[in-house]
This record gives C-alpha cells, sequence and structure tokens, in this order.
C-alpha cells in the first residue's frame, strides 16, 4: 500500500491512507473478538457434550466445576457401544439413512433432468410444485399420514406402524423435493450445446443424462446426497410417532427414550449417545463442508 | 422458473426434420419420456403429502372415535380452549422473536467473517455452522443438560456473578427464553452462511465508488450492503418463518410444552393431542391452524422466486 502511493501523492492523501489502514487494522482485530465470542456460543453445547461423555456418573453428581474433566473416563462410551439396543439404534439409523439416500437419487435425479431438459404437459406446474412440497414441513403430515397407515395395515394385513422400513416411506418426502429442486438449478446450469451435441450424436436421452448431466453435475449431486443424508440422520418426528419398540427405534428417538428413565437421567451416558449420533453429520461435513454449504446455498437461492 | 422448463429441443427437431410423422413421434416419445422419468416423484407427491393434506382436513371433521361427522366441531372446540390461544400466542412469540434474532445474528456474524481475510474464512465458517450440521435432538439434548435444574452448568457459572439460580425450563417465561434461545442457536448459522453468500455477490466496485463518495461505515451497509442482499435477506427470512413456525424437536425435547403448556407450540400441542392422547381428529384440527402461516409466506416466497427468474 505505501510503495504504490511512494511518488507524487500529496502528503495528505498520505495521512488518509494510514488512517484507513489503521481504521481496517481495528475493525479486523473487532471483527475477530466477536466471532470468537460468536464461536464460543456456537460451540459450547458439542464441548459441553464431550466434556460431559468423559466424566463418571459420580463426578458428574459432584459439586465441581462442569467444564472440566478432573477424572477423565471411557466407561460411557465403552458401556454404550458394548450395549446391544445401542448398537441396535445405530445400525436402524445407518440402514435407514443409505436406503433413503439411494431412493431419494434414484427419484430425484432423473426427475430433475426431465424437469430441466424435457417439456411434457404439466412440466411447469409440477416444477412449482415440487418446490412447494419442500415448504411443507412434517409437523403438518404426521397425523394423517399416520391414520393413513394405520388403516393400510387394518385393510391389507401390511404392518407399517412400528416397522423401521416405514421410514423408508417417509422420509423421501422430506428429502425428494429438496433434492430434486436444487440438481434442477445444478442441470440448468449445464450448457445447452452440451446434450444438444450428445442428441445429435445419437444418444439416447438415459445416456445422456448418465454420460453427460450426472458426471457434470457431480458437485451438486454430492450436496443433494449429502442433504439427504443429513435430513434422514436427524429426522426426530416421523420415528418417535410412526416406531416404538426399542428393536426398531432409531439413533436421536432411541437414547431419548430408552437413556433417559423416568426422572432419572444418566446425563454421562445420554450426553455420549448424543455425540455418537452427532458424529456421523459432523464427520461428513468435516470433509465435504464446501458441497454442504453450496448444497445449503443453491436450496434457497437457485431458481 | 419458467425459463429453466422452457426448452424445447431444437437438435432433436432438426434431425427428423425430413419426415413428418417421425418428428411427430420422437416429440410424443420424448415427452413420454420425460413423464415416465417424474413419474416416481409425481406419485411420491401425490400419495405421501397431497393426498395426506386433503386427508387431514376430512379427519378433522370428525369425533373423537371417528365414526361421526362433526363439521367444525373440533374446531369449535378448540377455540373455547384457553390452551389453545396459549398455543397460537406462543406460537407466533417463539417463531417471530426467534426469526428477527437469528437473522439479525446471522447478518452481523456474516460481516465479521466477511471482515477477515479471505484465508481464514473457511476455518470460521467451518465451525459457525456447527450448530446447523448436528442433529437438533442431539443438540438439544446438551442444552437440556446446561439447564439442568440441580446441575445447571449455567447457573453454576452465573453463579460467580452473583445472579442466583434460573429456573430455565421450569418457570414459564424463562421456559420460553430457553426455547427461543436454542432455536436462534440452532438457525443462526443457517442465516450467517445465506449472508455470508450474498455478501460475497456484492461487486467490490460498489464500496469503493461508495468510499469516494465519502459514505461512512453505515452508510455503506444501509445503502449498498442492503439493497444488493434484500432478496436473499426475503427469501431466506420466509424461508425460516416456515420452519421455526412448524418447529418439532427443540420444543419437544426442552420442555415438552411445559411448564403448564406454556411452551407448547402448534407441533408439540398437535403431537400430544393427537399421538399421545389419541384423539387423532383433534390432533389434525391443531396441526391444521399451521397452514395460513404457511401458505402467506409460501406465496410471498414463489412471487420472489419466479419474479427473479423474469430478471434474469
Amino acid at each position: 500500500m505505501t510503495t504504490a502511493t511512494i511518488d507524487k501523492a500529496a502528503p495528505t492523501r498520505k495521512v488518509k491512507y494510514g488512517s484507513m489502514s489503521r481504521d481496517r487494522a481495528w475493525a479486523l482485530r473487532w471483527s475477530y473478538f466477536f466471532l470468537v465470542i460468536f464461536a464460543i456460543f456456537f460451540l459450547t453445547p458439542p464441548v459441553y457434550m464431550l466434556i460431559t461423555s468423559l466424566k463418571s456418573s459420580a463426578e458428574i453428581s459432584a459439586a465441581t466445576n462442569p467444564w472440566w474433566v478432573f477424572h477423565p473416563t471411557l466407561e460411557n462410551y465403552t458401556g454404550l457401544l458394548t450395549s446391544n439396543q445401542f448398537l441396535r439404534f445405530f445400525w436402524n439409523s445407518a440402514i435407514v439413512s443409505i436406503f433413503v439416500v439411494t431412493i431419494t437419487m434414484l427419484i430425484a435425479v432423473p426427475a430433475a433432468f426431465a424437469l430441466s431438459r424435457m417439456r411434457f404437459w404439466g412440466s411447469a406446474t409440477l416444477a412449482t410444485g415440487v418446490f412447494l412440497t419442500y415448504l411443507i414441513p412434517e409437523t403438518l403430515l404426521f397425523i394423517p399420514l399416520f391414520k393413513m397407515f394405520a388403516v393400510i395395515g387394518d385393510w391389507t394385513g401390511i404392518q407399517l406402524i412400528n416397522r423401521w422400513y416405514v421410514l423408508l416411506i417417509l422420509y423421501p418426502t422430506l428429502t425428494v423435493p429438496f433434492c430434486t429442486w436444487i440438481m434442477i438449478g445444478y442441470f440448468a446450469s449445464i450448457p445447452k450445446e452440451l446434450d444438444e451435441a450428445a442428441i445429435i450424436d445419437g444418444a439416447s436421452w438415459f445416456q445422456t443424462l448418465t454420460r453427460i448431466f450426472i458426471p457434470v453435475a457431480l458437485p451438486g449431486l454430492i450436496a443433494a446426497t449429502i442433504f439427504a443424508f443429513t435430513v434422514s440422520w436427524a429426522q426426530f418426528l416421523y420415528p418417535l410417532v410412526f416406531t416404538t419398540s426399542t428393536d426398531q427405534l432409531v439413533m436421536p428417538v432411541g437414547i431419548i427414550t430408552t437413556l433417559i428413565k423416568g426422572d432419572v437421567f444418566n446425563w454421562g451416558q445420554i450426553m455420549t449417545g448424543a455425540l455418537l449420533g452427532a458424529a456421523p453429520p459432523l464427520i461428513i461435513y468435516a470433509f465435504l463442508m464446501d458441497y454442504y454449504i453450496a448444497g445449503l446455498t443453491a436450496g434457497a437461492t437457485k431458481g | 422458473m419458467a425459463d429453466v422448463v422452457l426448452q424445447p429441443n431444437r437438435a432433436a427437431t432438426k434431425k427428423t426434420v425430413g419426415k413428418r410423422g417421425g418428428l411427430h413421434n420422437m416429440l410424443k416419445r420424448k415427452s413420454t419420456v420425460a413423464f415416465l422419468m417424474a413419474l416416481p416423484l409425481i406419485l411420491l407427491i401425490a400419495t405421501l403429502v397431497v393426498y395426506p393434506a386433503f386427508y387431514a382436513l376430512h379427519l378433522a371433521t370428525l369425533n373423537k372415535s371417528m365414526q361421526r361427522f362433526v363439521g367444525l366441531g373440533n374446531f369449535e372446540f378448540l377455540f373455547k380452549r384457553e390452551t389453545f390461544w396459549l398455543v397460537v400466542q406462543q406460537s407466533c412469540i417463539f417463531a417471530i422473536t426467534a426469526v428477527i434474532f437469528k437473522a439479525v445474528l446471522g447478518f452481523i456474524i456474516a460481516h465479521f467473517v466477511h471482515n477477515i481475510p479471505a484465508k481464514g474464512q473457511r476455518k470460521w465458517r467451518g465451525m459457525l455452522l456447527v450448530p446447523w450440521v448436528i442433529p437438533p435432538a442431539m443438540s438439544t439434548l446438551a442444552w437440556l443438560w446446561l439447564f439442568d435444574p440441580s446441575y445447571s452448568a449455567f447457573n453454576y457459572t452465573l453463579s460467580f456473578f452473583g445472579v442466583g439460580p434460573i429456573p430455565w425450563t421450569g418457570d414459564a417465561m424463562w421456559a420460553r427464553f430457553s426455547v427461543i434461545l436454542v432455536n436462534i442457536w440452532v438457525g443462526a448459522p443457517f442465516f450467517m452462511i445465506m449472508y455470508l453468500a450474498a455478501l460475497k455477490s456484492v461487486p467490490d466496485q460498489l464500496y469503493e465508488a461508495a468510499a469516494i463518495d465519502g459514505a461512512n461505515w453505515w452508510q455503506r451497509i444501509w445503502y449498498v450492503t442492503l439493497p444488493m442482499m434484500r432478496n436473499i435477506i426475503a427469501i431466506t427470512t420466509l424461508f425460516s418463518l416456515i420452519v421455526t413456525f412448524a418447529n418439532f424437536d427443540i420444543v419437544r425435547i426442552l420442555t415438552a410444552g411445559g411448564p403448564l403448556d406454556r411452551t407448547h407450540i402448534f407441533a408439540t400441542w398437535a403431537f400430544r393431542i393427537g399421538i399421545e392422547g389419541s384423539d387423532i381428529p383433534l390432533g389434525a384440527s391443531v396441526s391444521l391452524f399451521m397452514v395460513p402461516i404457511l401458505a402467506i409466506a409460501a406465496i410471498f416466497i414463489l412471487r420472489d422466486i419466479s419474479k427473479r427468474g423474469n430478471e434474469a
């Protein structure tokens, strides 16, 4: 900055630049100061989860400083990781999430392709409909869906209530509209020349999708996959309503219903469970943060 | 949005332009293929979203045992209950306060992150987005433990400042404060990341021009940043309003509606009545009250999106 102003700059101008850079330095310091405060606010609960998970129940109920671990122990982790019940929750969550991600992609990608490149009767309405569906929260639909599935069970004998696989039917209602919506955005950004050339070369629509659209829109595809995974891993209301037996529960509901017994809160284990339940999305996010953020911003802004 | 969909494939037309019948078949087949590709999506939306939505309307007109049609009886019953009005009040307080604080906090944090050199931004962004990534049910458990009546880590810390123990989830006012606080904690990072993306898209030249014209910091925000971010602010706020209004996890885990139903919002009260109290029709009626708010927000969002689509 100084080298640029060294020649022929009037002294007044030099002073002005100096004060500007001093201002900037202060602005920077204040920014870091406040960012540290906000980081503390945002990271306190997860850090506290970790702190508590390393304590024995004796230390938790002792009147010592709750923000420090005096006798770290892994007993909560070994306790949970050797309990069949907890492993069952983790397994259920993993199975449900993997299946839901697969189903979501199989439905959303072709649909987004059809909606962004091929016109058919009502396709514009459908694209709007997808967006509206994405805005409908699950809290509006859980009661009629519960009754619907109960009725189906009565009529056909197919038991859907209290089976983990009912979640495979329910979660796509949350993941598919969103993933379709962001895939439409990504597909729309692919130049038309690319698929026109493919069609001229004799590629079928299906080949155009798999050979051109999917590879080119891979970042969008990854973002959508991460989203489908995090949504199905974190969903709380549907499993709470639709599953009750302990062997059918997924992580969030399992931890809350089995580790809290009446008024007795085994906080060491609850926090350990919560941390382990938060771990998969956090790990994925740690590695694929940029895709996650791209998907987040694309979802709400890309028309 | 229309411009996304409106792309009749010129290449395909060119290829078969020689034979009229072939062209006709081709176009017909293309739309059929497209329809088939979208069919699973259509079926999913129709059977698991549209049908249940109308089924909820039907359910809301039945009596508790679902044998008899009672018309608007459930709604009349709700209007006479004091708890219902508490829920309406709390839902509005909860959603509006939380969204305003999330938006303001997100805006401020986004500016701080934007201020620091680009090299370090990734690290801060990563840290500050963590609350949004953790499943809310899990992080709310951590908050519940921080608020614990006997071993509250917050009260322990506050006691050093001479602030007496606060009944975080035991007292109506504090319980309301707590659920809103947790909601802000979960949702502010989303605003932060959206606003940060918007800030990055504001051209630097505008700020330079403003600086040359002698605009101070406040004027730059008011006359440059805010107008450039208006669209994103509007969409993010409306979107968040829907999500916050329909929230379930946080209130359910933190207070379960208590103390004395003071923190119930529509979703948690509908769950309490419909699933736990097994009065499905009444529960359906309660959750239907979310529709008008959601519809208004959705109309504004759609209008905004289609407006932007036309500009592009």
